[in-house]
């Protein structure tokens, strides 16, 4: 099977356990609320200071269908999907089949034994552990629902068992989670209990894999790219927020929201002493996600800072608006989380497939600037860029996240935060400004990265100007004459330009003896990393380069250079990352392989690995 | 059809108004609609209207989409700052603009193709927020621009230039705002300044979004026999009934308003609207009667204009979002940034 294809970290054959080195997977069906289960069992490996990671393969569904959560713990701090699971949780009869076939051979099955399992599911080559959760919680517990949500707890005190992770932690994590609800923590406390003492009594002491308490996990925080990306906006000082709900964003407006109402909520006295509560914030649900960046367009240009969050087929909305915000020269800070297309595709599965679009996004010739963040902290770095960029160069700034990052939990080195930042408002006239000049010219005296001044709407008294997404000249006046339009758009594509050294540089890392290079952007990083650490340990050097930013800076074309051949992985059909480097940085298509996952769950390190493989041999053969 | 700046023709002294300011401090640049056209007329009352209020020129903020009608924007105030800005988008871009910057008047200037077709559902969403702004639909029954297809608010039956009758029912501004809930509902007829001036001055007071509907018809494809948004069909067919005054408080010695029993509603920015003539019975406040009245008038075929509705009770968007009273766009960024400590902080709950 190929998905052996990697030794695990820990290969030990001695009979001793691999310590931090095994992947559980959960089968559940959704809406049962094995969520928070899942999550419990995430936080406390984490906070036993064991790296781990969570990946949720879940349905555009509410209720009732199939949903799969993946925890890998890697001492070594591999977060891409390992594929190959060392325990599945089966607790959902619709995929027992699918399940327990995915097991590695020696892997265990926990599932209910309340009922027996069909002789047919039986493997010979696995190890079935039953314990009678539906049993158990039917016996403790007298609601209906509570019977049903407990035994997702109760099978967290059976693996938490199973993989040694301390009793002490689950409690910490039950008391932090309830605190404000005695009777639910005590209720999870005793499902969690349940479990943990009938896997004590009843299963085998030892698995072959268990965790190790270590400190792998200080300084690091367990989070999301979307609340991530929610509170990079709300330390640039964005005010105003538009956004139409879509999977897998939505959670980036709903944070932003949270977080303003606790960071930017102050209360006031009014005249008749009565106190009420005022927002320094506004949060617009718009109409649709055109709408919305209308509303972003319309808040920007009036001076705040604003930003909209969605997903793909928001995006195919937002084109007329973009373009209309690249022409007339206003910032717009949009936040894509993509998944996978095209139309509405699979809203709950991820994808890289907009980076073209976004790159070109609207009619007519236009070019925007991308940010390409890897992990949750770099969506927390990059959405603080994004306004700077955006108010700097006067044109929309698009941060290419993914429902991997934005949904799922990464542990992420801590957020820091300099008090000494300003925002880069860009070049914002004031009336002085304006009298000291002499004149003021919307579209002319560009400075030396080609952006031109502007001004405020309602605030400025002197610097009124004309905004027009039509034909228009330096002066911002209507014109149809040949060279006054070009005149402007010429430096539009100047411009946009210019921005490339103000963009996030991309990763390197060399190696001794490459001579190919791997080029990948976004959530990819965590599976190629991985890759070439096993294909260098097989004696494959590869180079490695992560673009963060559109257009490229002048570092990423001197990496291609610098190879033979470079491989470019990405997780869409149409090598997009390669067609924009071609496009872009003036690459010779043929020196750029490709290595493309688009099925919809995220890349994992076997994938790349083959992949790598297939393409060295390629260039091996010519 | 380049931007032209008015020639300045020195005229004896003109009068000002409270701020020191002519009639010309409120105007534009030269108009390149066509000779006649209704819009040029909603115009010069928008200038007028302004003007009497004595607004900072620069504290207007004038919003339009595209469209014959959207050009109008540049043809006022051009100490303002304006946005013509995409077919249809006006309303969702005010909307972001307001968000920013409460302490500004908006003035949004939309057509029926603008706003009744390509951004209708973005008009019935600022309708609902009630986005704190003028939103004037100058309303010909025509593509203009593209020279004379019918729009979404041609009536059925009213002919096209070349003789075809429209056949699908017309969308009528009124009818659903005032179903959606709005705030301030008007019609007015761009060929009526005596009655537009004093709409658009009570909706540069009104809190919220003051929709006026207001025909106006265009010249070279729509005012022909047989369209019912021509000049002549819509003097023929106008009912007149409700007619408001505009009576700035701020200048007027209230004291001395005429005590004939004239029904009064005092505006939310100041200043009050009389209402000098109304029908019997009816009452401009009540939702419910409005909508009847407007439908028994359409039902006669008559074109009922004035300030139909107004109701100063409803909260605007910022109200209903409890924004501080300081535009957002002046709070300063040490307050919006909770800082390097609330961030360690914050962390504490994902570790």
């Amino acid at each position: 099977m190929s998905v052996q294809s990697i030794a695990p970290e820990d290969s030990r054959s001695d009979g001793e356990p691999r310590i931090n080195d095994f992947s559980l997977k959960f089968a559940n069906v959704n809406g049962t609320g094995s969520a928070s289960a899942n999550n419990l069992i995430l936080r406390a490996i984490f906070r036993m200071g064991v790296p781990v990671s969570g990946k949720n393969l879940f349905p555009s569904n509410i209720q009732g269908l199939p949903t799969w959560y993946e925890i890998r713990v890697s001492g070594k701090g591999h977060t891409s999907r390992s594929q190959r699971y060392d325990l599945m949780v089966a607790m959902n009869g619709q995929t027992y089949t699918e399940d327990i076939g995915q097991l590695a051979p020696g892997g265990y099955v926990l599932y209910d034994s309340t009922w027996p399992l069909p002789a047919t599911l039986l493997r010979d080559d696995v190890n079935f552990l039953g314990v009678p959760l539906a049993r158990l919680c039917g016996d403790a517990f007298s609601g209906p629902r509570e019977r049903i949500l407990m035994k997702n707890i109760a099978y967290a005190g059976a693996v938490s068992y199973l993989i040694g992770i301390d009793p002490q932690v689950l409690a910490e994590l039950l008391e932090e989670s309830y605190s404000g609800n005695q009777a639910l923590r005590d209720s999870n406390q005793k499902a969690l209990r349940l479990g943990y003492d009938y896997a004590e009594e009843n299963l085998p002491a030892a698995l072959p894999f268990r965790l190790e308490a270590g400190t792998g996990t200080a300084g690091k925080i367990l989070i999301d790219g979307n609340t991530a990306t929610a509170l990079g906006c709300l330390y640039a000082g964005a005010t105003v927020a538009a956004w139409y709900p879509i999977t897998p964003a939505t959670s980036v407006a709903e944070n932003f929201h949270k977080l303003c109402e606790r960071y930017r909520r102050r209360k006031v006295t009014l005249a008749d002493g009565t106190v009420e509560t005022r927002n320094d914030f506004v949060i617009l649900q718009a109409e649709d996600e055109l709408a919305a960046l209308g509303m972003v367009i319309g808040a920007s240009w009036a001076g705040a800072r604003a930003f909209t969050s969605t997903s793909g087929p928001g995006i195919s909305l937002m084109n007329e608006l973009l373009g209309l915000a690249y022409y007339t020269e206003i910032p717009a800070v949009v936040i894509n989380v993509q998944r996978t297309g095209p139309s509405t595709g699979m809203p709950t599965r991820v994808q890289q497939a907009d980076l073209l679009e976004c790159a070109y996004a609207s009619h007519g010739d236009t070019k925007h600037i991308l940010l390409l963040p890897a992990d949750p902290r770099e969506c927390f770095e990059f959405a603080v860029q994004a306004f700077d960029l955006a108010e700097r160069f006067q044109t929309p700034v698009m941060m290419l996240s993914d429902l991997d990052i934005g949904m799922n939990d990464w542990a992420v080195d801590r957020f820091s935060w300099d008090d000494g930042y300003r925002p880069d408002r860009g070049r914002v006239l004031t009336d002085a400004d304006i009298r000291k000049l002499g004149h003021f010219y919307r579209y002319g005296d560009e400075d030396s990265e080609f952006v031109t001044p502007r001004t405020i709407p309602g605030l400025s008294e002197h610097g009124a100007y004309f905004t027009r997404g039509s034909g228009h000249d330096r002066y911002g006046l209507y014109t149809e004459e040949a060279d006054a339009y070009a005149q402007v758009v010429d430096r539009l594509a100047k411009k946009v330009e210019a921005s490339a050294a103000h963009l996030p540089e991309p990763v390197i890392r060399m190696q001794d003896g490459a001579t190919v290079g791997v080029i990948t952007m976004g959530s990819c990083e965590g599976a190629v990393l991985e890759a070439l650490e096993a294909l260098s340990a097989e004696g494959t050097p590869l180079d490695y380069m992560r673009v963060r930013g559109f257009p490229f800076s002048a570092s990423v074309r001197a990496f291609i250079d610098g190879h033979e051949r470079c491989v470019v992985v990405e997780q869409n059909r149409d090598a997009q990352l390669r067609s924009l480097l071609i496009l872009e940085a003036g690459v010779d298509g043929r020196r750029l392989g490709s290595i493309l996952s688009y099925g919809g769950l995220p890349i994992s390190a076997v994938q790349v690995i083959e992949g790598a493989r297939r393409e060295i041999n390629q260039t091996g053969e010519q | 059809m380049p931007s032209i700046k008015k020639p300045l023709i020195p005229l004896a002294a003109m009068p000002k108004n409270e701020i020191g300011l002519t009639i010309r401090d409120y105007e534009g640049s030269m108009s390149t609609l066509c000779a006649g056209c209704g819009h040029d007329s909603v115009t010069a009352a928008i200038v007028r209207a302004l003007f009497e209020l004595s607004v900072p020129p620069h504290k207007v903020v004038k919003m339009s989409g595209i469209g014959c009608s959207s050009k109008t924007t540049a043809y006022f105030d051009s100490a303002a700052h304006g946005f013509n800005s995409a077919h249809g988008r006006m309303a969702p871009i005010a909307t972001g603009a307001n968000a920013a910057n409460r302490d500004a008047l908006y003035v949004g200037i939309s057509g029926d193709g603008d706003s009744l077709s390509i951004g209708a559902g973005h008009m019935v969403h600022a309708i609902r927020r009630n986005v704190h702004m003028i939103y004037v639909i100058e309303n010909n029954g025509v593509y203009g621009l593209t020279k004379g297809q019918f729009s979404a608010s041609a009536d059925i039956g009213s002919a096209a230039k070349h003789g075809e009758a429209n056949t699908v029912a017309p969308v009528d501004p009124v009818m659903l705002a005032l179903s959606l809930g709005a705030s301030f509902v008007a019609r007015s007829f761009s060929g009526d300044k005596e009655q537009l001036v004093p709409i658009l001055k009570a909706a540069a007071q009104h809190r919220g979004l003051a929709l006026i509907d207001v025909i106006s018809p265009c010249v070279q494809f729509n005012n022909h026999y047989g369209s019912t948004k021509s000049y002549r069909y819509v003097r023929e067919h106008e009912l007149r009934e409700i007619d408001p005054d505009f009576i700035d408080t701020g200048r007027e010695i209230v004291a001395d308003l005429p005590r004939d029993g004239a029904l009064m509603v005092a505006m939310h920015d100041g200043g009050l609207v009389r209402f000098r003539t109304l029908p019997a019975e009816y009452d401009p406040t009540d939702r419910e009667a409005a909508m009847h009245y407007v439908n028994q008038a359409h039902a006669r075929g008559e074109i009922p204009t004035g300030l139909l509705f107004v109701d100063e009770s409803i909260p605007d968007v910022h109200e209903l979002n409890h924004t501080s009273e300081t535009p957002l766009v002046e709070l300063p960024f040490d307050e919006l940034c909770p800082g390097s400590a609330e961030l360690e902080e914050f962390q504490q709950s994902f570790v």
